[in-house]
């Protein structure tokens, strides 16, 4: 029973993480159809911006050596990693992605990859290829729930993750924005045409959606303090996996999706089938797709002439 | 002037074929001896002769069929993992023991059987692959196709017997410029002939609108598995060409979706369903890395910048002509001024069948 809830505790925490990029998959699908595979990588960059965001908050402050752990220091770091992604995200959408608004499908997607190479090897011509410790944000103490062990770290990735997911469904489905925004999803061409600013609602769910990964770069750094220019491709897929599993384009569908793989892959990562725990996601995916296409969540569309 | 028979034609193309691939290896050898550096150039034609190969068999499911698939480097892989297994624990031994007159012929024998049985493991592969997910459209395809080729790269991980992690070592190294060369006209051959056959039209069809297709009698998930299996077979084969290859290494790692990614990213910027395309890009971007090994010197950095610049070159590539370097069209139809590889008085008839067969001819035999 501990062991249960062991696992199931150490996989939410993981599921949250690849809730919050999958929500910028499913933003980014839901509106252009186009599968960024360049959102791996900026969580990626979102954890990088935090390691050196941490070493010049320490040296603006007068500190010497590693930075102290606090929770200003953190909280800064968090917005930075987010402004600068969110930038990023900007840059990606009108550079790469709006030129070919009207080339064929495929030409988007290849810049994707493009754009997801050149986050790699620029990550790891800048960065340098070797992995880098995450600093201590804030203070760590190991917790015990009941007889599971566990730390605030944990808990401070389900409460952050749990904040920028309600803020989310409230932009989505709450705001002006958000009606704009799933107006273009239902229907490009007719929203333009009904005065929505397509092309301004596009960039923000990219800069959105880019931000959020940087959320979850920042949280993993915490938890899994071992960081490499490489470390958002893994990530970065299962996350898409988990769009697709909750339905993709359906924002509650993929913090469900992210939820139940990271928890799937840490009841697998604890059993005897612990060296099959990167397939687990792909099986899940295809045994889904296989008898539920559209997703747990999402429409049927039937095809029409 | 008279056709020749076509199979003293054939026959004739293939004799030539051989004759002047043999000399260009033995070129090759002759001049290593006294050029070290040849052996260098040796190994990148070897590479730009199995991406040629493994591009132009994703063109035949992606390309022509329009089956976006992401899973090619599983494939290559079950195939050089399959012939690495046979030759490592059963031909090598066996050609050890024979005499050492025969074994030159012995070698390359079993490598042919080696590589043929690689491909049709790779083709079965693509069987059981595609029989399920090829119902799937677009995305789907592509991300289930993904997942396929992570899968079966995470299986090879944790089977001892091949190595595992540590990578499978000691594969006899037989393959060589002949034979990736050899394989690689090959492809191209059966790939040009395939778009101008029944089977390549009912490929079209289903690329082109598949409702309609399904309309016309074309039993759609039949022709898409079809097209898969022939792509995996070759990707299969080109698989087990590299395993064989010096430095006769393999490791899962090498099979990981980024090589799904780089042959995706030669057939797209070919042009899609352009079989010269796919050539020309994959001889370019095999070739492009390593010019940029220059880069480093000539630019003074601590750290290598030629694959910033790869990618930098890529989404420029792509954001210049979207629709891919020839676009549909092939070589001959860009140098010929043609804008449509179906030559026009064809496209206007209604039935033009057999016309369209004697106008644009088999173009390389």
């Amino acid at each position: 029973m501990q062991e249960f809830l062991q696992n199931l505790l150490n996989g939410i925490a993981a599921g949250s993480i690849y809730a919050l990029i999958a929500l910028g998959y499913t933003m980014v699908y839901g509106i252009l159809k186009l599968i960024n595979f360049a959102h791996g990588d900026v969580f990626m960059l979102g954890s990088f911006m935090g390691f050196y965001g941490a070493g010049v908050f320490a040296r603006i402050t007068g500190q010497t050596g590693a930075p102290q752990p606090s929770w200003v220091m953190a909280g800064v770091i968090l917005v930075l990693s987010m402004a600068i992604c969110g930038f990023f995200g900007f840059l990606n959408e009108r550079i790469a992605y709006r030129p070919l608004r009207n080339a064929p499908r495929i030409a988007s997607l290849i810049t994707a990859i493009g754009v997801s190479f050149f986050l790699e090897f620029g990550g790891q011509f800048v960065f340098g290829p070797d992995p880098k410790f995450f600093p201590q944000l804030v203070e760590k103490h190991l917790l015990n729930i009941g007889g599971v062990a566990t730390t605030n770290y944990q808990l401070i990735v389900l409460v952050v993750a749990l904040f920028f997911m309600a803020l989310l469904q409230y932009i989505v489905y709450g705001t002006k924005f958000g009606r704009a925004m799933r107006a273009v999803s239902y229907n490009f061409e007719t929203a333009s045409l009904m005065g929505i600013p397509t092309d301004r609602i596009i960039v923000t769910t990219f800069v959105i959606g880019s931000s959020l990964a940087a959320v979850a770069g920042i949280l993993n750094g915490l938890v899994y303090p071992k960081i490499d220019p490489l470390m958002g491709v893994m990530p970065g897929l299962k996350a898409f996996v988990s769009a697709v599993l909750g339905g993709i384009g359906n924002v509650p569908g993929a913090v469900v999706g992210g939820l139940v793989i990271g928890i799937i892959e840490a009841f697998v990562g604890g059993s005897r089938f612990s060296q099959f725990r990167d397939a687990i996601a792909f099986i899940i995916l295809i045994v889904i797709l296989l008898f539920r296409p559209s997703g747990l969540f999402g429409k049927y569309q039937a095809e029409k002439v | 002037m008279k056709r020749m028979p076509w199979l003293l034609r054939d026959l004739l193309f293939l004799a030539v074929l051989v004759v002047i691939l043999l000399g260009v290896q033995y070129a090759l050898e002759r001049s290593a001896d006294y050029y070290p550096v040849m052996r260098y150039y040796h190994r990148i034609l070897v590479l730009i002769g199995i991406n040629i190969t493994l591009a132009v068999s994703l063109n035949i499911i992606n390309g022509h069929a329009g089956q976006f698939s992401l899973g090619h480097a599983g494939f290559m892989a079950v195939g050089a993992y399959f012939s690495a297994w046979l030759t490592l624990f059963y031909f090598g031994p066996y050609v050890d023991k024979l005499p050492e007159s025969s074994q030159f012929i012995a070698q390359n024998a079993l490598l042919v059987i080696a590589v043929f049985v690689a491909g049709l493991v790779a083709a079965a592969a693509g069987y059981l692959v595609g029989q399920p997910s090829l119902r799937l459209r677009g995305d789907y395809l592509a991300i289930v196709t993904l997942g396929f080729g992570e899968i079966i790269r995470v299986v090879i991980l944790n089977v001892e017997k091949i190595g595992a992690a540590r990578g499978l070592s000691g594969i006899p190294p037989w393959s060589n410029f002949f034979w990736v060369y050899f394989l690689a006209v090959m492809t191209i051959i059966v790939s040009v002939r395939l778009v101008k056959s029944a089977v390549g039209r009912a490929f079209l069809a289903v690329r082109e609108d598949q409702i309609a297709a399904e309309a016309m009698g074309v039993n759609t998930t039949r022709y898409k598995v079809k097209a898969f299996m022939i792509g995996s077979f070759f990707a299969g084969a080109a698989g087990a060409l590299f395993a064989h290859y010096t430095p006769a290494y393999l490791n899962p790692q090498m099979f990981n979706f980024t090589k799904s990614f780089d042959v995706i990213v030669m057939v797209v910027l070919g042009g899609l369903g352009s079989i010269s395309g796919s050539i020309v890009t994959a001889i370019v971007l095999t070739i492009l890395p390593e010019a940029l090994r220059a880069a480093k010197e000539v630019l003074h950095f601590d750290r290598d910048p030629r694959m910033v610049i790869y990618s930098i070159t890529l989404i420029t590539l792509m954001l210049t002509r979207p629709q891919g370097l020839l676009g549909r069209r092939e070589l001959w139809d860009v140098l010929a001024r043609r804008k449509d590889s179906i030559p026009k008085e064809a496209r206007d008839e209604g039935n033009a069948d057999d016309k369209l067969d004697r106008d644009a001819g088999p173009p390389v035999t």
